[in-house]
């Protein structure tokens, strides 16, 4: 780990927020429609108060202009105003980035085990029925959109096992504070929650497997079974470790694609995260909100691939040094 | 002598060896899952070509007093919220479905062909553009994107597809660029350039036909993603309400509340897509398998 190598990463991820933040800005001022009729498209304002708001945001300005404007309003935390309910995106997006924070972590971490551990038995008894039921499965899995796997959820949860299916609490019968309202959290996180480790295990399985099968070729491994190591230790201590390595960078690629799986779920279950607050955008045409939520989701998942670049040469000491 | 090289025996891993139909089909036929996929494909491609034959009704004709009927001998899938035959719904939509999935598929190719050929046959400068310029489409998150990008062009059929072929291009940019990246260390590609031939010229003829089969894979696997695709944004309320699909289907399932009580009216679309989309991913995989035979090893 040396000093070049974190140099080199901060200053790629600087240049690609400074690029994400641009993209963001052309990307709802160069498409088709002008920026007056997509800003202010169904906002029902009055002609003085569009001159007003145009002001504002700084569109009566030449394009470089407002550039300008909107960098300085994005870096102080300034994302504008939602057309609907006036409110500021920024106050609307945090409250929802925590809910989906909460709901896509436990989701990870739980789709992580689950697929560490059946990865690492189908690479172990590799060609058996378990290794081709779980690719089948994976394959299914993956073959089905996640809202629709949620939809079927719902209606099973709903009349097999009475769960409630949308939101993050109930409204009635719970004392704040209590475990109760643990309780009722919980049950309101059942479906989500599998709905969304159904849709995201599959790929870790896969990624699992692959890197288990890679290291059973390294000649360590061989050297280690003609040792006479017991096949558990060769399994955990040497297979497992080395194996498992791959998995922390996946994380973070993935976080991409595991959002895409949370936008559908939070619809779904109208779990009030980034998701849903997405598809009331959409339905409500409120294009501050998409634009808002657009970037945020984007920093994240460039600040994630980030954060992975910088740990994994802590955890294998062979990358980074090149 | 380039032209005596390629067809020669002397490079049995390029896809190029596969010069006729007749003899790739022989590959193809041994490949079980392959032949499964394509047997699924074939049924659906069918069911939307004979769509009109097939469903007993018009998609949209409304069955009075019929609203929310399960299953039965005349509505087999049962009836929507509105008393239209779901059957001949989910059957028309398959023609909506598969010809969103393909003219996406075929935005994607295009795209990540152009970027994905000229950044591994050219160095320098171009290149290191061209890969900076996909990895930054790889780390967007792609449904937030074309949520973006639909409702920006506005919601319907023309914006879900550019939206799903305008930014589902990077794992085919990515796979032909690691194959133009070994086709041009060939040989045969030297020998072109000693003869005089220009870059164009290596590109079309040499490079072009040696990626085209690995690409035709890939694109088989963006249509299973494209399709999926299609539904998720159209379920959430980008396609056009006018236009029966396998999403919009789930859409109107979802918007009236009739899923909790109306099984029949989210499970067929759904199978529907999972099937095609399987369909699709197995035969992409079994082409891959035999364009690309790196893969073949693992």
């Amino acid at each position: 780990m040396n000093v070049a190598y974190v140099a080199r990463k901060l200053a790629s991820l600087v240049v690609t927020i400074f690029l994400v933040l641009t993209f963001n800005f052309y990307l709802f001022r160069v498409l088709p429609g002008n920026p007056f009729a997509l800003l202010f498209r169904g906002a029902g304002l009055s002609a003085n108060a569009v001159r007003g708001l145009s002001a504002q945001f700084g569109l009566d300005q030449p394009l470089w202009i407002q550039y300008v404007i909107y960098l300085r309003n994005t870096l102080t935390g300034n994302l504008g105003l939602s057309f609907q309910t006036r409110a500021p995106v920024t106050d609307l997006i945090i409250p929802a980035l925590i809910n989906t924070a909460i709901l896509l972590s436990v989701a990870s971490v739980i789709s992580i085990v689950i697929g560490i551990l059946i990865g690492m038995l189908a690479a172990w008894k590799r060609g058996s029925k378990f290794d081709v039921g779980a690719s089948a499965t994976t394959l299914v899995l993956y073959s089905m959109p996640t809202f629709w796997l949620g939809l079927v959820l719902m209606v099973v949860g709903v009349i097999y096992f009475g769960l409630p299916v949308a939101g993050m609490r109930s409204f009635t019968g719970v004392t704040p504070g209590t475990l109760g309202e643990v309780v009722d959290l919980g049950q309101h996180m059942v479906l989500p929650l599998l709905t969304l480790v159904l849709g995201l295990v599959g790929q870790y399985v896969l990624v699992m497997k692959g890197a288990l099968l890679d290291v059973f070729t390294q000649d360590f491994m061989i050297t280690a079974r003609a040792k006479g190591i017991s096949s558990q230790k060769l399994l955990w201590d040497h297979g497992f470790k080395n194996a498992v390595l791959p998995m922390v960078a996946l994380v973070a690629l993935n976080l991409g694609l595991s959002i895409g799986g949370a936008v559908q779920t939070e619809t779904v279950f109208s779990w009030p995260g980034m998701g849903l607050l997405i598809y009331r955008a959409i339905l409500a045409r409120d294009y501050p909100i998409l634009q808002g939520a657009f970037l945020v989701v984007t920093l994240a998942v460039i600040i994630a691939n980030f954060a992975a670049d910088i740990l994994y040469p802590f955890l294998d000491p062979r990358v980074g040094e090149s | 002598m380039s032209e005596a090289e390629k067809t020669s025996s002397s490079h049995p891993e390029l896809a190029s060896n596969y010069r006729s139909v007749k003899e790739f089909w022989r590959v193809y036929k041994g490949n079980r899952t392959g032949m499964v996929g394509l047997t699924i494909l074939i049924i659906f491609i069918l069911i939307a070509i004979f769509a009109q034959q097939l469903a007993p009704f018009d998609p949209n004709q409304v069955f009075m007093g019929q609203m929310l009927r399960p299953p039965g001998w005349q509505h087999i899938f049962g009836t929507n919220e509105a008393g239209q035959d779901l059957f001949s719904q989910v059957v028309y939509g398959t023609r909506a479905s598969l010809v969103v999935g393909f003219i996406a598929s075929i935005i994607a190719t295009a795209v990540g062909t152009i970027i994905g050929i000229f950044a591994g046959y050219y160095t320098g400068l171009i290149r290191e553009f061209l890969l900076r310029f996909t990895d930054f489409f790889i780390v967007i998150p792609s449904l937030v994107l074309m949520i973006v990008l639909a409702s920006i062009l506005g919601a319907g059929l023309t914006s879900v597809i550019l939206a799903i072929g305008l930014v589902g291009w990077t794992g085919t940019a990515r796979v032909v660029m690691s194959q133009t990246l070994s086709v041009r260390e060939y040989t045969f590609i030297e020998a072109s350039r000693a003869a005089g031939a220009g870059d164009f010229y290596i590109l079309r003829s040499h490079i072009l036909p040696n990626v085209m089969p690995v690409v035709f894979a890939q694109t088989v696997l963006i249509v299973a993603n494209s399709i999926l695709y299609e539904s998720v944004l159209t379920f959430l309320g980008l396609g056009n309400p006018n236009q029966v699909t396998w999403g919009q289907i789930l859409q109107f399932a979802f918007t009236s509340g009739a899923i909790t009580t109306a099984w029949w009216y989210v499970v067929p679309p759904g199978l529907s897509i999972m099937l095609v989309v399987l369909a699709f991913s197995l035969t992409g995989y079994s082409l891959d398998e035999i364009f690309n035979p790196r893969v073949r090893k693992i």
